[in-house]
């Protein structure tokens, strides 16, 4: 892969630093993702992975560095401002709310409205397609979330982030609390978004998914970029440098932002 | 469509009874209306005479449209319970204003609505951008807002509104004719009908699931039946006051916000789980703001409104149990004090329910001090009610 034959990154995370209180969560980090690209995070426990996530989803302003978007600075002060920018994530925690049924809780900030009143028809016909197209399993639509099983709110989830079509999906621990079928839709759906021209990153600690579907993998090791591989590299080599077993290569700063 | 839909929400018996079971439905609080009703007429027939159902209704508006702040306050999570301080002061700027100043009884109220503007404003500015919790700023609120109507209010501590004027005769004396309230009768009920009516046809045209033609025809008739029972019982006596088709009015209106349109999605999202709503993209700030603004706003319509009753502001108004009054209505009503569940309609059923209580009971002679102990009972028991649900559903 000759480096000049690469487009230019879509998102791009310059030296950016972020603390909570004395705990260093992302130090001096690099990253950028493409279109048609897959890019995985890994990171132990505690690396920054969710982090980072927040950063790009806009739930977690930096305190030092920049975001880019096409190569300009861009200010992610609101998961809103995010999305208005072709930002969506979904969180690990997933972000639902309990007591809204599942049209309510996919459309929750963006409504479809028809006058001034909500659009509800054409939100159910949304919502089933989606749901559909997601292979998912849910009962109703008109239930309320609390009601649903862990794999089917994490479809949900993913669901929501996908509506209108944004230009960089962040998926954090998306098969965290799937079965093993849906874990296989959940990487099938990611396989199609980079098809559809999509990037994504994909915040993940089973290496195992990883491998199946990353273009590259970044390892990130106490908030830092601590090496980069490409899509097929071995588990063993990424355990390695998740644990730290080895040291950072050389190319590492250079790959990250490749 | 790959999965059977299940049918729609209310649809059936057993979806009933699951809304009853999850807490979002106000048939419990109805039927504890109609217990009260029938325990209260079989004591003292007087009860349920239609004069007297008619003062029940004059009653219950103007401390509804305070309780139906609260629900709002309620519904994001928060509270207010400075609601009765805010009416007496309101009340106090009606009065002085049209009676002290002479301004035109209109710009008086203008004036009372304003301050409840300003007051919620600046309690949305304390819980968004400080981060106070309400009920410390609220209680702070309560006595600062009672010291203001009292400055207002000045030396005499009471002063009386001309009876001649428009707004107290259509406060006190102001009824909807009769043929006017069987035409309001009908047009809501078409309203309503044709509402239905489209839904339905949108949904079978987008391929959803549909309420079924004897559904629609069977809610439709239920509606008709209880208007029509309302207007020709109240008709039989004075009939239905001008304040309380405003606060009928306002139920519906708030309703309507609610349950179909963004905000009220957002007042929902934000009473549910703050922190999911603002990973949504969910304007929280600009959602407590406005709820808060709003709780004020109708706290001071409540108490223009007792002051139009009252045909006077005094240091009274708004004060002793008037806050406790419309926040129990609110959770009797069925609107959750945990936030995101509640409905509009809570703040009549909750209102009705304490105000047939101590009307029923002043009927009987009981003392004040029994008025007091078995409301205080009621609204235990609703907040038992309120945390078994949300109990029920954290499992």
């Amino acid at each position: 892969m000759s480096e000049p034959l690469l487009p230019a990154p879509l998102l791009s995370v310059r030296g950016v630093s972020k603390r909570f209180g004395g705990v260093r969560a992302l130090v001096d980090v690099d990253v950028d993702v493409r279109e048609h690209e897959v890019l995985a995070v890994v990171g132990d426990n505690g690396a920054g992975k969710s982090t980072l996530a927040g950063v790009l989803a806009g739930a977690h302003r930096p305190d030092a560095g920049e975001v880019l978007l096409d190569g300009r600075p861009v200010v992610l002060d609101s998961p809103a401002a995010a999305r208005a920018l072709g930002i969506a994530a979904v969180f690990q925690e997933l972000a639902l709310v309990d007591d809204l049924d599942v049209v309510e809780n996919l459309f929750l900030g963006h409504e479809t409205l028809r006058g001034p009143l909500l659009d509800e028809v054409a939100m159910e016909r949304e919502a089933w397609r989606l749901l559909d197209q997601l292979a998912a399993s849910v009962p109703s639509v008109r239930d309320p979330v609390r009601t649903l099983s862990g794999g089917q709110r994490q479809v949900v989830a993913v669901a929501r982030a996908l509506l209108g079509s944004p230009r960089v999906v962040v998926l954090d621990e998306p098969t965290a609390s799937l079965g093993v079928r849906q874990t296989a839709e959940v990487l099938n759906l990611i396989l199609r978004l980079r098809e559809r021209g999509h990037a994504v990153v994909l915040v993940s600690h089973q290496a195992g998914d990883l491998q199946a579907v990353a273009d590259r993998i970044v390892v990130l090791r106490l908030g830092r970029v601590h090496d980069v591989f490409d899509g097929d590299a071995s588990y063993e080599d990424l355990l390695a440098a998740m644990t730290g077993a080895v040291r950072p290569s050389a190319r590492t700063s250079r790959e990250a932002r490749r | 469509m790959t999965t059977a839909p299940a049918g729609l929400p209310g649809a059936g018996l057993p979806a009933v009874w699951q809304r009853v079971r999850g807490g979002s439905s106000l048939l419990p609080i109805v039927a504890a209306l109609v217990g009260i009703w029938l325990v209260l007429g079989a004591v003292d027939p007087a009860f349920l005479a239609p004069e007297n159902l008619v003062n029940l209704t004059l009653q219950s508006a103007p401390v509804g449209v305070i309780a139906l702040g609260v629900v709002l306050v309620l519904l994001v999570g928060q509270i207010d319970l400075s609601v009765g301080s805010l009416s007496g002061v309101a009340a106090a700027v009606v009065a002085v204003g049209s009676v002290t100043l002479g301004w035109p009884v209109a710009l008086a109220i203008l004036a009372a609505l304003v301050c409840g503007v300003v007051v919620g404003l600046g309690y949305g500015v304390l819980s968004t951008r400080l981060g106070l919790p309400s009920f410390v700023f609220t209680l702070a609120g309560l006595l600062f807002l009672a010291g203001v109507q009292l400055r207002v209010l000045g030396p005499l501590g009471s002063i009386n509104l001309p009876f001649e004027s428009w707004f107290v005769r259509s406060v006190q004396q102001g009824f909807l004719p009769t043929p006017v309230a069987w035409g309001l009768v009908v047009a809501i009920v078409a309203a309503y009908a044709a509402v239905q009516v489209t839904a339905r046809a949108r949904r079978r045209r987008a391929d959803l699931p549909a309420a079924g033609v004897g559904q629609v025809v069977l809610r439709t008739a239920g509606l008709a039946a209880v208007l029509s029972v309302v207007v020709a019982y109240l008709g039989a006596a004075r009939g239905i006051g001008y304040s309380v088709v405003l606060f009928a009015g306002l139920v519906v209106v708030a309703d309507v916000l609610l349950r179909r349109t963004r905000w009220g999605r957002s007042v929902r999202a934000v009473g549910g789980d703050r922190r999911a709503a603002m990973l949504a993209g969910v304007p929280v700030r600009r959602t407590v703001v406005l709820c808060f603004v709003a709780c004020s706003t109708l706290a001071a319509l409540g108490g223009v409104l007792a002051a139009g009753r009252l045909g006077a502001a005094n240091q009274g108004t708004g004060g002793a149990d008037t806050y406790l009054v419309a926040i129990a209505a609110a959770v009797i009503g069925g609107t959750s004090l945990f936030g995101g569940r509640g409905s509009a309609w809570s703040a009549v059923l909750g209102v009705l329910v304490i105000q047939s209580i101590a009307n029923g009971l002043t009927l009987m002679n009981v003392d004040q001090a029994a008025r007091y102990m078995v409301t205080g009972a009621v609204l235990l028991l609703a907040i038992i009610i309120d945390m078994l649900v949300r109990k029920r559903r954290e499992v």
